[in-house]
């Protein structure tokens, strides 16, 4: 029998006067990489943190594995790893000893050194974790979360202050967990890092989630139609076009060689920013000119 | 023979099994800790050579004739206890406040490792890090203070027990306490001065029957005081009782006295014990 790895329905949760999660759902699917996007505040991180067991909800449904977070046992903690935001624990015990101890906890871990294989740590194994460098001791934490040999891994900000290079082979590493038939909940800032990962991205704001969709689509067709951009009259003029051919076409017969032309297609980012920045004004700061608006100036 | 690979039972590792392995990855992590290990264990025996040196030199003892008492020997007792005190008390308040200001209590949180089997792990760190520090403190006093040991078996039971409770109390206060800093950084400068106030005030630097009397009643609600007194009634002669406040060695009230510890201590702990950073909701 298959069950959903994560299904939130209307989910909440309040600290103070401050309602973190409004009515939040969420559905990942098996064998799905799910990257939840939103900006710093938008209930992202507590509302993992509640699947993940950590906290408690204040109302909605929540099933995790089956089970609800709120009062599953180690069988149930031992299905599904969780890789927090960077840590400096563990500093004295070395990678080899890490893994192995970490295997320990779970009834039928992955073997640990084709683990430290997989996550390229092979030549680090003697080294403590205080002497592995940022993207190492990230590669370590996702060690110890994948040594159990879960179904589910909780990813939270995992390439937050990473180089472009280790980001790349960093993506690698969980492209090949997908491979494998993981399922994988990823929270990020990074926009690059959804499209190169992700096969559904799902924006939070306000503890709401207000899109969601593959990265290819996220927003509808409107958000992402192509801008066309010329010089005319010595001004510079857009368009906001779903025909950008048909457009260009029809400059070319208007001007000839057409000034300054560009056809443009808003980024993942463009349109994530104009999602966001329309839930919560003021919550992320949108390019200058953005306008959600279609058929007008973008920029 | 068949492959029968894929039925394997998901059976969870015990708890009994997981708490000898975390005993195995603390005390490699602990030693591995050089400059903490040092301290704590150097403290006692420095404390002990400069108290002998400083109050025994010119040949003073306490007492006159054949029954008077050297200092080292006065003040190996207090500086067992204290070492005690540092090896449980003092260690677990610093690193469990430090493991959970990193992260690392949350990490395990995380992992179906059973919370008993982490409390067992500290647990055995403790008694072996205790057991370390007392014997190399006694090491030093019988061998460069000439401080005679205890020969008779009752003793050693008095040693044994003394011990164990104090060690207990101290490792789940150790536990409990490790909430009050607000951060590994300030953990230790939280935690050290109490270990310290209790050390002056329980006889552990001076005789306990010449500090002023209401200090002597205040370190009678501490453990350290008892614990002192309990290693004096080991490694001292009965004519030492002279010099005992009560003029007993209280055997009883001590065993009262730290047992009472021992569950406040696991009651507070258990019901203040965090997972997370106070900041962390």
């Amino acid at each position: 029998m298959e069950t959903t790895p994560v299904h939130v329905r209307g989910l909440r949760k309040r600290y103070g006067d401050k309602q973190a999660v409004d009515g939040l759902d969420l559905t990942v699917s098996q064998g799905e990489i799910v990257a939840v996007l939103g900006p710093n505040g938008a209930g992202k991180t507590t509302t993992v943190e509640i699947l993940e067991g950590f906290r408690e909800r204040d109302a909605g449904e929540v099933r995790v594995l089956g089970e609800d977070p709120g009062s599953g046992g180690r069988l149930w903690r031992s299905r599904f790893g969780v890789v927090l935001q960077s840590g400096q624990d563990l500093a004295e015990a070395t990678v080899g000893e890490l893994v192995r101890h970490f295997a320990l906890f779970y009834p039928s871990p992955r073997d640990p050194e084709q683990v430290i294989d997989a996550v390229g740590l092979r030549e680090k194994e003697r080294t403590r974790a205080r002497q592995l460098s940022g993207g190492q001791r990230r590669r370590l934490d996702v060690a110890l979360g994948i040594v159990g040999r879960p179904e589910l891994v909780f990813l939270d900000e995992p390439t937050t202050g990473f180089d472009p290079q280790a980001r790349r082979s960093f993506w690698d590493l969980v492209s090949g967990l997908r491979a494998e038939g993981t399922t994988i909940l990823l929270t990020t800032h990074y926009l690059d890092e959804a499209e190169a990962l992700a096969d559904r991205v799902v924006v939070v704001a306000d503890g709401r989630v207000v899109a969601e969709g593959t990265p290819g689509e996220l927003g509808g067709r409107t958000a992402r139609r192509a801008v066309v951009r010329w010089t005319e009259d010595g001004a510079p003029r857009e368009l906001r076009t779903d025909t950008p051919t048909a457009v260009v076409a029809g400059l070319a017969q208007r001007l000839g060689e057409v000034p300054g032309l560009q056809v443009l297609r808003p980024t993942l980012e463009d349109v994530y920013l104009a999602l966001v920045s329309e839930a919560s004004p003021g919550a992320a700061t949108a390019p200058a000119g953005t306008d959600p608006q279609p058929e007008e100036a973008l920029r | 023979m068949t492959a029968v690979t894929a039925a394997r039972p998901a059976a969870l590792p015990g708890a009994l099994r997981l708490g000898v392995a975390r005993t195995r990855y603390e005390l490699r992590s602990y030693f591995r800790e050089r400059d903490a290990v040092v301290f704590i264990f150097a403290y006692p025996v420095i404390m002990l050579a400069i108290f002998a040196t400083v109050f025994g030199r010119d040949g003073d003892q306490i007492g006159e004739g054949p029954d008077a008492i050297g200092f080292a020997q006065y003040f190996l007792p207090g500086m067992v206890a204290t070492g005690v005190m540092l090896s449980s008390f003092q260690s677990l308040a610093i690193s469990i406040a430090v493991e959970r200001d990193e992260g690392a209590l949350k990490r395990l949180r995380a992992t179906p490792l059973p919370p008993s089997a982490y409390f067992l792990g500290k647990v055995g760190q403790v008694l072996v890090g205790c057991l370390l520090q007392v014997a190399l403190l006694l090491a030093v006093a019988a061998l460069v203070f000439d401080v005679p040991m205890p020969t008779t078996a009752q003793a050693w039971t008095t040693f044994a027990w003394v011990f164990g409770l104090g060690a207990a109390a101290g490792a789940v206060c150790g536990v409990a306490f490790s909430s009050v800093p607000r951060s590994g950084r300030s953990a230790s400068a939280v935690v050290t001065p109490v270990v310290l106030v209790l050390q002056f005030i329980s006889g552990v630097f001076f005789r306990f029957d010449q500090l002023p009397s209401w200090m002597q009643s205040v370190a009678s609600l501490f453990p350290l005081k008892w614990m002192a007194q309990g290693m004096r009634s080991v490694f001292l002669p009965d004519e030492a009782l002279q010099i005992e406040v009560s003029g007993s060695w209280q055997h009883g009230a001590t065993a009262a006295v730290l047992l009472a510890w021992l569950v406040v201590g696991l009651v507070v702990g258990v019901r203040t014990f965090r997972w997370r950073r106070r900041d962390d909701g």
